[in-house]
């Protein structure tokens, strides 16, 4: 029985929380049981941000995750203060145009991705979020690519609705990269 | 024999207790004189301050709430948004509505809060015996302003017509004082129009009551009378500070 | 029904105006806007109130002004928000108004912080403000639950006619998690002793808590308190996840029962025989349930987000019978699994 916490961590401003709820939507059309929990307070805008998401086949206890099975690190401060709290054989996912250094344990499986210029060069500076989810729903399983643009649709409010096209166009790019 | 004088239906045969001299049982009056003659007995509802005039609930015959201190406004407010049809009023005196009620006093203002409000002033806290009140003027004396109330250490009292006034929204804003025959009438008719103005679904009227507190100023009713004419009307001039009416015209 | 994801704020808000609830009056405070920006939304659009007050105490006094008129209302708060209201709560109490409460606590006291905490569980269920009284206080411990508890709250306040509170924490406020939501229904109101104005057919109504003769008031508080004799005897709720066969039971309610669950889970793959009781009710206090399982095991740890406010109640329950440890975390910090696990195992091996 699969029960996946995730943690992604970031600036605010990074699409941190949005990234969840792609995940969270996603998880609730499979017909999984759900927890998304959002760091919440004056870091909102340019602070840490992080978002805490279970994707489980039994019901969800706590949702915090403090131990993640997965971790997306979109900063250096998140990457530093979330690689010790892994869990071990954990996959960990680092923007690594952000973040100029390697994980620092053997039992976790890193990959990296700059999704900062992946999306530059795609023309949507913004969704270095979507183009790293794409690469942690690669490795990872954790949702499937199936459907996934309907669950988009439900995560982006009804005036980004124009949004939606350019967000899949990320999360593609991101699923087809490789080191 | 032609009846010449009766109890408003909107009084209950509730004997006051309010001090001898005390000028309530005039307000009382003229507010359920007013709902009587507008015919909005039935569908009235009155909230009741903290202060002397707190068991106007037993004294008033429509359906009446009793609010905490200085909430009134907010209660009003609160009964307002749960029956538009319904005509709310408050009557407050100034501790509750100049002190510890004053946010709730200027936001329900600000809002137009389409509701009636009574603001009796006698400079002074009467129910607890006496003490200095937002309104007590300078120099008066009160069990907590023993050497008389000194500007220099507890500020100026509240011309609360003024204040207001100073607002966009409010519609009306009168202030009457009930120490003679003449000064009686406008207040009726003050009042009045302060209810009036609510059934036409005009917003916040309010009208501020000159008093008397014979008792706690340690006077006799009769000079407590002529000390609203020398003290206290020249302080609070009587007249009408906000007539929207004439700005919609 | 379908489920939607929503978070927990939304949750309480949209399940407020699908029991009926068409008077909303609130003041902003971090973690429980999203009850106010949501209500701010909605209500314009379905002939309801939302305004936002001048104060929390102009809020809960719009409250009253509503629940005087016979009309489902609620405000929503943070901590010291709910401070502020009490004055307005004992009113509520004293004139046996129905009406909902929401606390969505931070830590405290003071301005204290913004993230969780349960540390007003004195305040919400030994009465908060002056005077002698109780609400009905229920915890949520689920998306689901802020929904289903939000209804159930203002069925128990117009049944017992006293206010309810929601005693939610950052937490579940914040989180989002699937939930069907409840079946709106069209509230009727039938309160014959509201203030809706006579229409000159019956004597007035009056709302009031003012009793200047003492064995008037005195007569009221001993009725109140036979009433909430009934709602103890017949609402106290509670889930128990294995405690048939428990020796350790921990006592936990909203995130902090959340967190238990996966302690439980850890300690019974490591042999341990660990259950929850997790008070959904905590006024009143499922005493019952404690009661019966003192019985039965080595002891309890009480875990809270509070320097051991609810370990009182479960002490009277159980009459001391067992030891009861305590395990918390405050100021904003959560217990870890690993922190509850390690109470647990204290517990079980007599080391408290």
């Amino acid at each position: 029985m699969a029960y996946t916490q995730i943690l992604i961590a970031g600036f605010g401003g990074q699409g941190i929380l949005f990234a969840g709820k792609v995940l969270a939507y996603k998880g609730l059309e499979e017909q999984k049981q759900i927890s998304w929990l959002p760091s919440y307070g004056p870091e909102m805008r340019g602070g840490t941000a992080n978002c805490s998401v279970i994707i489980s086949d039994t019901p969800v206890g706590s949702p915090i995750v403090s131990n993640p099975d997965i971790l997306i690190a979109m900063n250096l401060p998140s990457l530093d203060k979330y690689e010790s709290a892994a869990v071990p054989g954990a996959k960990v996912f680092i923007d690594s145009f952000l973040i100029d250094r390697k994980v620092k344990r053997s039992d976790i499986e890193a990959f990296y991705i700059p999704a900062t210029k992946i999306a530059r060069d795609l023309g949507t500076p913004t969704l270095a979020n979507m183009i790293i989810l794409g690469k942690v729903i690669r490795e990872t399983g954790a949702v499937s690519m199936e459907g996934l643009k309907e669950a988009l649709s439900k995560t982006v409010s009804a005036k980004h609705r124009d949004l939606i096209e350019l967000n899949m166009k990320a999360i593609e790019a991101g699923y087809g990269f490789s080191e | 024999m032609a009846t010449v004088f009766k109890k408003p239906e909107a009084l209950t045969d509730a004997p006051l207790h309010y001090c001898p001299g005390c000028t309530h049982g005039i307000i009382h009056r003229l507010v359920a004189e007013a709902i009587d003659d507008l015919g909005i007995l039935g569908k009235t509802v009155g909230v009741a301050p903290v202060g002397c005039a707190v068991m106007s609930y037993d004294y008033f015959s429509c359906d009446m709430v009793e609010a905490a201190h200085g909430r009134a406004p907010a209660v009003a407010t609160g009964l307002k948004r749960a029956m538009p049809d319904r005509i709310i009023f408050t009557y407050q005196g100034d501790g509750d509505l100049a002190s510890i009620g004053m946010a709730e006093t200027v936001h329900a203002a600000t809002r137009n809060e389409n509701v009636t409000v009574i603001f009796v002033n006698n400079a002074i806290y009467g129910m607890t015996g006496g003490q200095m009140a937002p309104t007590s003027l300078p120099g008066q004396v009160t069990q907590t302003s023993p050497y008389g109330r000194d500007v220099k250490t507890v500020g100026y009292p509240i011309k609360v017509c003024e204040l207001l006034s100073a607002l966009d929204a409010p519609y009306y804003i009168e202030r009457v004082a009930v120490n003679n025959v003449k000064n009686v009438l406008a207040a009726k008719k003050a009042i009045n129009r302060a209810f009036r103005n609510q059934i036409e679904n005009r917003g916040f009227s309010l009208i501020e009551v000159i008093s008397s507190c014979p008792t706690n100023w340690g006077m006799t009713p009769d000079n407590a009378l002529k000390w609203i004419e020398t003290d206290m009307i020249p302080y609070y001039p009587l007249g009408v500070y906000r007539d929207k009416s004439k700005e919609e015209n | 029904m379908e489920k939607v994801l929503m978070k927990g704020n939304e949750a309480i808000a949209e399940a407020a105006i699908r029991a009926g609830c068409r008077h909303y009056f609130g003041y902003p405070i971090t973690p429980q806007t999203e009850i106010a920006a949501y209500m701010s939304k909605r209500m314009p659009k379905i002939g309801g109130t939302f305004l936002q007050a001048e104060s929390e105490i102009s809020a809960i006094n719009m409250v009253y002004g509503v629940a005087s008129a016979g009309l489902r209302a609620m405000t929503s708060s943070s901590s010291p928000g709910v401070s502020l209201k009490q004055e307005g709560i004992s009113y509520l109490a004293g004139c046996d108004l129905p009406a909902l409460i929401v606390n969505v606590q931070r830590g405290g006291p003071g301005l204290g912080g913004i993230q969780p905490s349960q540390s007003d569980y004195f305040q919400a269920t030994k009465g908060g403000g002056h005077g002698d009284y109780h609400l009905i206080v229920l915890a949520p411990a689920s998306v689901q639950e802020m929904a289903d508890l939000t209804v159930k709250a203002f069925d128990l306040a117009d049944k017992y006619r006293m206010p309810a509170m929601l005693l939610a924490d950052g937490t579940m406020g914040q989180m989002m998690e699937p939930v069907e939501l409840p079946e709106a229904v069209e509230y009727k109101p039938e309160k014959p002793w509201a203030v809706t104005g006579t229409e000159n057919k019956r004597e007035h109504n009056i709302v009031n808590s003012l009793y200047l003769v003492p064995e008037q008031l005195e007569q009221k508080n001993i009725e109140r308190y036979e009433k909430y004799r009934t709602v103890a005897e017949n609402e106290a709720m509670c889930e128990e996840y294995m405690t048939e066969d428990a020796d350790v039971c921990v006592v936990a309610f909203g995130i902090a029962a959340r967190v238990s669950k996966n302690a439980i889970t850890e300690a019974r793959k490591q042999g341990i025989k660990a259950g929850l009781i997790r008070p959904i009710t905590l006024w009143p206090f499922p005493k019952e349930a404690i009661r019966k399982a003192a019985d039965k095991v080595k002891g309890f740890v009480s875990v809270e987000l509070s320097m051991g406010q609810m370990i009182e109640d479960i002490r009277l329950a159980e009459d001391c019978k067992k030891p009861v440890s305590l395990c918390c975390r405050v100021g904003g910090m959560i217990p870890s699994p690993e922190e509850v696990l390690k109470a647990i195992k204290d517990m079980e091996g007599g080391k408290i």
